[in-house]
């Protein structure tokens, strides 16, 4: 077990170096750094002045090298827009892309779960092709403009809820919903499908033939043996709400998330924020990875990684 | 040696009946799911639209007529037919907008999935039919790009680079194109187990023989399945893009970029939002639906699944109808 996550750390290693590796390349070989941070009036003596600040004018492969001694002291300097540490900016505005991520999927995941098996439990019923129209629909409206229809409908016209930021608790409650929707629409699709493959089992049959109770049956047995698909989408919706979809959900809702951080360092050009963000989104998304990996031990003994 | 012309003939004149009859029978089949159906001609309409757009709309899309700003729909009080979904903030009428909207919606998701699809399958062949060293290299590859935060580094490259539709296509298949090769990998390894191909290497078929006429053909439905729904995908993506502001840029359309103009006029001039996202949910949803039903109707297992449970729905049914019947019998007595 041990082996098998210090595997996992070298490969969220490899990726989160291969991150960089972009981002460098980008920032500084594909665009143009110092004309992107410095005004448009800037002589070329303040260009000069400003590169030499910034170690640009020296070769790539020693800004590489410096850059990554960087990195490993989650030192990306001081942002260019609020001038202090980048970092610190995105450790303030962490906690807030991961509490609405994980509240989000968490809703999807105890809203899916029930509607997936009650699909299950009648398959080609009612209920069973309504559940899978109304995924397909929620898989179709696009997060952006599902947070505009919520807001104008709940917090403008029935102002039951507030529009925008963080304020208070129930501020969560509609970008929550945003970025629930289509991982609710997924986890319930493969929760009912593995639930059916699951319920027309041999031990299913013979555990009703017992005469168990439906809800130990399904709920119990059923259940976890069908989980692992599910935990594996589970964890896959998550990185994706961390790493992408919150950009969109927070810009919507001024939510103030990594998210929303980032599309505005992209607006002010701030480039070295951004490198700090999509570092601190790599090294999530690893951890989550790893997450989910020792979830699956937990939900099947059987694979207990050697 | 003569008579081996007439053979050819008749192979191959039987290969074209083939096909004719499988053409009938998807027509059929398509009939038959309502749903399959109901994507299908959205999407024939959608693609008509799109390529007759210069035709249907009403107005030049990018035309200002600033004295009819905001105008609301036709069906509402102070609308007018001319502007049948009303105007926009500088007065651009908003069908025509929708209707040139679908172009790059369907441009840029035909060309991301060409693009990342053919690479994808690309690599996927190889890693496959190489195996060996080309093979862990394209996997390790394919499991560390999967782990990167897509969406961000998109917008990164996109703000540096300059948004463009070129950028933009370029970007999404950069993102996308690991879950093909994973596919065709996992095809080709399952095929090339097989004895016939086996047979094939024996008897001295060329790789590329091997490639093109036994590997191939296996990949061709899961694979259209995997394109039509990344086609979904990439038409959400480019909307999200275009309404971040680094997707499609003005004075081109997008539905995207509609809602994203519309934002700001959300109160007062609803329509400028509703449209353009019923068009991409409409579009998404007929999109999903055909891929649903091509998958059902190229997986012989979910097909019997289907059908045993729309006999299983209808027994229960028949059953629930006698249960209620003898009492009914019952009460009339």
């Amino acid at each position: 077990m041990g082996r098998y996550i210090l595997k996992r750390l070298w490969h969220g290693i490899i990726v989160i170096l291969g991150v960089t590796v972009i981002v460098f390349t980008v920032t500084r070989m594909i665009g143009d750094p110092v004309k992107l941070m410095l005004p448009l009036e800037a002589t070329v003596e303040q260009r000069a002045v400003f590169e030499k600040q910034l170690g640009l004018d020296r070769p790539i492969p020693i800004q590489f090298v410096e850059f990554l001694g960087d990195m490993a002291r989650f030192d990306f300097g001081d942002s260019l827009w609020q001038h202090r540490p980048a970092m610190e900016i995105v450790f303030e505005r962490m906690p807030y892309t991961l509490g609405l991520s994980f509240a989000a999927i968490g809703l999807a995941v105890l809203l899916a779960v029930p509607l997936g098996i009650v699909a299950a439990l009648r398959p080609g019923g009612v209920s069973d092709r309504s559940t899978v129209f109304f995924s397909l629909l929620g898989l179709s409206i696009p997060q952006f403009w599902l947070g505009l229809l919520l807001i104008v409908v709940f917090a403008v016209n029935l102002h039951w809820l507030p529009t925008s930021g963080a304020a208070t608790p129930t501020h969560m409650l509609l970008p929550a919903i945003t970025l629930a929707l289509p991982a609710l629409a997924r986890i319930v699709m493969i929760v009912r499908s593995s639930m059916i493959d699951e319920l027309n089992r041999q031990y299913v049959k013979t555990a009703f033939a017992k005469g168990l109770p439906v809800a130990r049956v399904v709920g119990l047995h059923a259940l976890r043996n069908a989980g692992l698909p599910v935990v594996t989408l589970v964890g896959w919706e998550l990185i994706r709400a961390v790493a992408g979809y919150s950009v969109v959900v927070e810009t919507v809702f001024a939510w103030p998330g990594l998210g929303m951080t980032a599309m505005q360092a992209i607006d002010r050009e701030d480039l070295i924020l951004l490198q700090a963000i999509v570092f601190t989104v790599a090294i999530l998304v690893v951890l989550i990875n790893i997450l989910m990996d020792a979830a699956y031990t937990v939900i099947d003994p059987r694979l207990k990684l050697s | 040696m003569n008579n081996t012309e007439p053979f050819t003939e008749t192979m191959l004149a039987g290969r074209w009946r083939e096909r004719g009859q499988r053409i009938r029978e998807l027509g059929r089949e398509i009939r038959r799911d309502k749903s399959g159906l109901a994507g299908f001609i959205m999407i024939a309409l959608l693609v008509a639209m799109a390529v007759a757009a210069p035709l249907l709309a009403p107005h030049d899309p990018a035309a200002q007529d600033l004295r009819s700003r905001l105008t609301p729909p036709a069906w509402t009080e102070k609308g007018t037919p001319a502007h049948f979904l009303g105007t926009d903030h500088l007065g651009r009428d908003v069908l025509s907008r929708v209707i040139y909207g679908s172009r790059v919606s369907l441009v840029v998701g035909a060309a991301v999935v060409l693009l990342a699809g053919g690479f994808g399958v690309l690599m996927g062949l190889l890693a496959g039919y190489l195996g060996g060293r080309m093979d862990s290299f394209v996997m390790r590859w394919i499991d560390t790009q999967v782990a990167f935060p897509g969406l961000l580094l998109a917008l990164i490259i996109l703000a540096v680079v300059g948004p463009s539709m070129l950028t933009v296509i370029v970007v999404l298949a950069l993102n996308g194109w690991m879950v093909y090769g994973r596919m065709t990998r996992g095809a080709v390894l399952a095929v090339r187990q097989t004895e016939y191909v086996e047979a094939a290497e024996m008897v001295g078929c060329t790789s590329s023989r091997i490639i093109f006429r036994h590997i191939l053909p296996n990949l061709t439905s899961p694979l259209l399945t995997l394109a039509i729904l990344e086609f979904a995908r990439i038409v959400l993506a480019e909307a999200a893009l275009s309404f971040l502001g680094l997707g499609i840029q003005p004075p081109a359309t997008s539905w995207g970029l509609d809602v994203a103009n519309g934002k700001d006029y959300i109160f007062r001039a609803w329509w400028l939002v509703t449209m353009p996202g019923i068009a991409i949910s409409l579009t998404v949803l007929a999109v999903n639906l055909l891929a649903s039903w091509l998958r059902l109707i190229s997986d012989p297992q979910e097909r019997e699944k289907q059908f045993a449970r729309h006999m299983a729905a209808r027994d229960r049914r028949a059953a629930k109808r006698s249960a209620n019947a003898p009492r009914e019998k019952e009460a009339a007595v």
